[in-house]
């Protein structure tokens, strides 16, 4: 089982990765909406990449109002 | 497919304003290329009805269609909710509920000609495949999904429900628990839960579902076609019934303010997915 922290950082390098930003530049309280500047199209996109990689269902009105990868790695461990 | 049968009149190749097709080796694929993302309105729609129009011409040729999007986004977003709106703003309550049965049933009669189109409908999905679109994607006889895609119903968020035969032709295929999920929470479903559920017949990797899609068409033109054609008769039968019942719904909901009330949220803006709840998250505040 995950720890909290070893779920944020794993969204952390999957972030990194899918949005080719510099590695280490990601943090737990970073908005990813400004930090990565995604549309909502690239939100679901990096949804189905979380859920994927987690091998969980996250829906969508989970994260509605979600913007920081700590508040976003919450609800995943929620699912695990 | 019946061998060294041609017909002079078929339309083989097609570019309108929202799709084109062309014709290969008892293939048909149907390209969608309509912006943002292959929205149904009237343009669409008016295409869709060439391309079922053609359907006599090409069935003595064709044993599979293919139905793919050239948008990079998806599949299709589904209605185009902008035109909708626009469409109906100056209108009363009941020109409104009269203008938006006219248009269903046109649907409907594309969408029915589609269902039991004779050959076999393969839809290639990638990305976004949600509401009217998910609805064209149902009435194809197989659905092959990139692992990447997301389906969903979000018409309950406009105070509606699916109005192209979505409802119908879910209950066809897959089981009321998944389907209430869908309706009732307005969320999107992975490809992988899509399968698991049965609404999706093949994953494809992220950017294969076409080719995954043409393996299957080339797979369905090597079997005997009468015995095609009757196989998904018996298969998958079209329920008109409640094809009409759900459009005589959706017009009674339609006909209500707080449709109107709904709408301007999801078309005034240029948002693709304005109509998803990760959508309404204020990302410049």
């Amino acid at each position: 089982m995950r720890t909290l922290d070893q779920t944020t950082r794993e969204i952390l390098e999957l972030a990194t990765l899918q949005f080719k930003v510099p590695p280490g530049s990601l943090r737990a309280e970073d908005d990813f909406y400004k930090k990565l500047g995604i549309d909502s199209l690239q939100t679901l996109d990096l949804l189905s990449r979380l859920e994927n990689h987690f091998k969980i269902e996250l829906p969508d009105y989970e994260v509605q109002g979600v913007s920081d990868f700590k508040t976003l790695a919450e609800r995943i461990q929620a699912r695990l | 497919m019946s061998k060294g049968r041609t017909s002079r009149s078929a339309v083989k190749e097609f570019r309108g304003a929202a799709l084109r097709w062309e014709w290969r080796d008892g293939v048909v694929e149907l390209t969608l290329d309509f912006e943002p993302l292959n929205e149904i309105g009237t343009v669409m729609l008016a295409d869709l009805e060439k391309f079922v129009a053609a359907f006599d011409s090409l069935a003595p040729i064709t044993s599979a269609c293919v139905i793919t999007s050239a948008r990079p986004g998806g599949f299709c977003a589904g209605a185009n909710l902008k035109e909708l709106y626009q469409g109906a703003l100056p209108l009363s309550p009941k020109k409104r509920a009269t203008g938006m049965r006219a248009f269903l049933k046109r649907i409907h009669v594309v969408m029915n000609a589609l269902d039991a189109a004779p050959f076999v409908t393969i839809a290639a999905v990638h990305g976004l495949c949600m509401g009217g679109g998910l609805e064209l994607a149902l009435v194809c006889d197989l659905i092959v999904a990139d692992k990447m895609a997301r389906f969903g119903f979000p018409e309950l968020r406009l105070g509606l429900i699916p109005g192209f035969g979505g409802i119908p032709r879910l209950r066809r295929d897959v089981g009321n628990g998944f389907i209430r999920d869908l309706l009732f929470t307005g969320r999107t479903v992975k490809a992988e839960s899509a399968q698991q559920a049965g609404l999706v017949s093949h994953l494809a990797g992220e950017g294969y579902a076409l080719q995954v899609a043409r393996s299957m068409a080339q797979q369905v033109t090597k079997f005997d076609a009468e015995t095609r054609v009757a196989a998904k008769k018996f298969l998958k039968p079209i329920p008109y019934q409640e094809l009409q019942r759900e459009i005589d719904l959706f017009c009674k909901l339609f006909s209500r303010p707080v449709v109107m009330e709904s709408l301007p949220r999801f078309v005034e803006t240029d948002e693709p997915m304005k109509h998803l709840p990760v959508a309404e998250h204020p990302r410049n505040p």
